[in-house]
């Protein structure tokens, strides 16, 4: 059932067919995890929920994301399990564990390339990792940044990390990497956090276009939280680099460990947009009742690819507005979307905001 | 060294395997160090042993020992 969804391009699929083929596989996803998990029974249970006849996939329970911190939930034998994912909590909080089996790993890896291609192309590049190497060290672990890294590295060709382990930043090699690749693409990739204390705090410190970065595509997520505390917009995110090293091709990401794979990738626009294969669906946090169009309110998130735990329909602890659908200047179909951050009250718990709340 | 033996040092060198263990044999992680972390070790030993660029989809793709002479067959690498 997949293939139908790797055959088309990934922003393809006008609402009407793109709700059908969804519904199909959240549908079928909910009766597997219904089968197969009894905690998930349980609560489909508790809430008079029984997967028989297929319905519109807004209708499907959702679970809170924070349930995967609470409970070891999976839907196939702990012996196929073969990859454990974790959100990076800090101490004191408890981490999300989400059980990864060989095929919902691939099908991560095959949605993600298939999303992040549409935005670099299908050539790999030279790529910049902004963060320090020790971050992916515990292979059997991965957190979330660690993930991240891995998931990306696949775009790269020749690598290079940025930062040193001591958060130093790695400037003769980077200019070295530079010199080496000057008539190539670059694709750099990071943490948005990251970024901006170790990387663009750096290079302020020195003269702008030390490192010549206008022919580079940067992707970057993790969360906003502790630059809007800094009080940097996205805007002036964008702006400051292009000041300093003149890059300007720059995409944001939201995702979450929890569904890993698929990403919500920032267009020319601005917008955030839902692929074939994901889609959010914002709830009214008074009865959680569907939001139209432009209503702030809390981000559900449904993902056509866990099969090896429940993770196909869950409640963040996110607010967002859908912006519009199948109309982004950009062209791409989908929904399109903004977050806001983090629902008052809710546990901090943006990856790269883990690390931040060091700082 | 000919093709087959460069491929089958890359495998031993990038899930640090003994010179005993029969390569042949090798799946995605089957073994250890064949995780994501020594696929893409190994895909970097790949490229610049027999100097190509694989492809995202055949970096995927790239399940078994047997998988990658096949994939590496597409970018003219003889065994």
């Amino acid at each position: 059932m997949m293939d139908t969804f790797f055959d088309k391009e990934p922003y393809e699929l006008s609402r009407e067919d793109k709700h059908k083929l969804l519904s199909s596989r959240l549908n079928a996803l909910t009766k597997e995890h219904y089968v197969n998990c009894p905690q998930y029974k349980a609560m489909c249970d508790a809430l008079g929920f029984v997967p028989e006849d297929d319905v519109p996939y807004e209708e499907l329970p959702y679970l809170p994301v924070s349930l995967f911190k609470k409970l070891d939930l999976m839907s196939v034998p702990r012996e196929e399990i073969f990859k454990t994912m974790t959100s990076s909590g800090t101490s004191g909080q408890a981490v999300s564990k989400i059980y990864l089996d060989r095929e919902t790993s691939s099908l991560q890896q095959k949605t993600l390339v298939k999303i992040v291609s549409s935005f670099t192309g299908a050539n790999r590049m030279p790529m910049i990792i902004i963060d320090c190497p020790s971050v992916v060290k515990n292979r059997a672990m991965f957190s979330a940044r660690g993930a991240g890294i891995l998931g990306f590295s696949m775009f790269g060709t020749k690598k290079i990390y940025a930062l040193d382990d001591d958060m130093k930043l790695n400037l003769e090699e980077l200019k070295g990497f530079l010199e080496e690749h000057k008539d190539e693409k670059i694709l750099l990739f990071g943490f948005t956090f990251m970024i901006w204390q170790h990387f663009y705090k750096e290079l302020l410190k020195i003269d702008s276009m030390t490192l010549d970065l206008s022919n580079a595509i940067l992707i970057h997520g993790g969360g906003w939280k502790k630059l809007v505390s800094e009080q940097v917009s996205a805007e002036d995110f964008h702006k400051r680099l292009e000041e300093v090293c003149g890059l300007h091709d720059i995409h944001d990401y939201y995702g979450m460990v929890e569904q890993t794979g698929c990403i919500y990738m920032e267009c020319e626009c601005g917008h955030l947009h839902a692929s074939n294969f994901s889609d959010i669906i914002i709830r009214d946090p008074a009865d959680l009742s569907v939001c139209e169009f432009g209503k702030r309110g809390i981000i559900q998130v449904v993902s056509s690819l866990p099969q090896s735990y429940p993770g196909h329909s869950l409640l963040t602890e996110d607010e967002g507005t859908v912006l519009g659908e199948d109309d982004c200047p950009c062209g791409k179909k989908g929904k399109y979307f903004a977050v806001h951050g983090r629902l008052k009250n809710a546990e901090i718990r943006g990856c790269s905001d883990t690390y931040a709340a060091k700082f | 060294m000919n093709n087959t033996e460069k491929y089958d040092q890359i495998m031993r060198e990038s899930f640090e395997l003994d010179e005993s263990f029969d390569v042949t044999t090798l799946v995605y992680q089957g073994v250890e160090k064949w995780d994501s972390v020594g696929h893409m070790t190994m895909v970097a030993m790949l490229e610049e042993t027999f100097d190509i660029m694989m492809d995202t989809d055949d970096i995927i793709d790239f399940s078994s020992y047997e998988k990658g002479k096949e994939i590496l067959g597409k970018y003219g690498i003889e065994f």
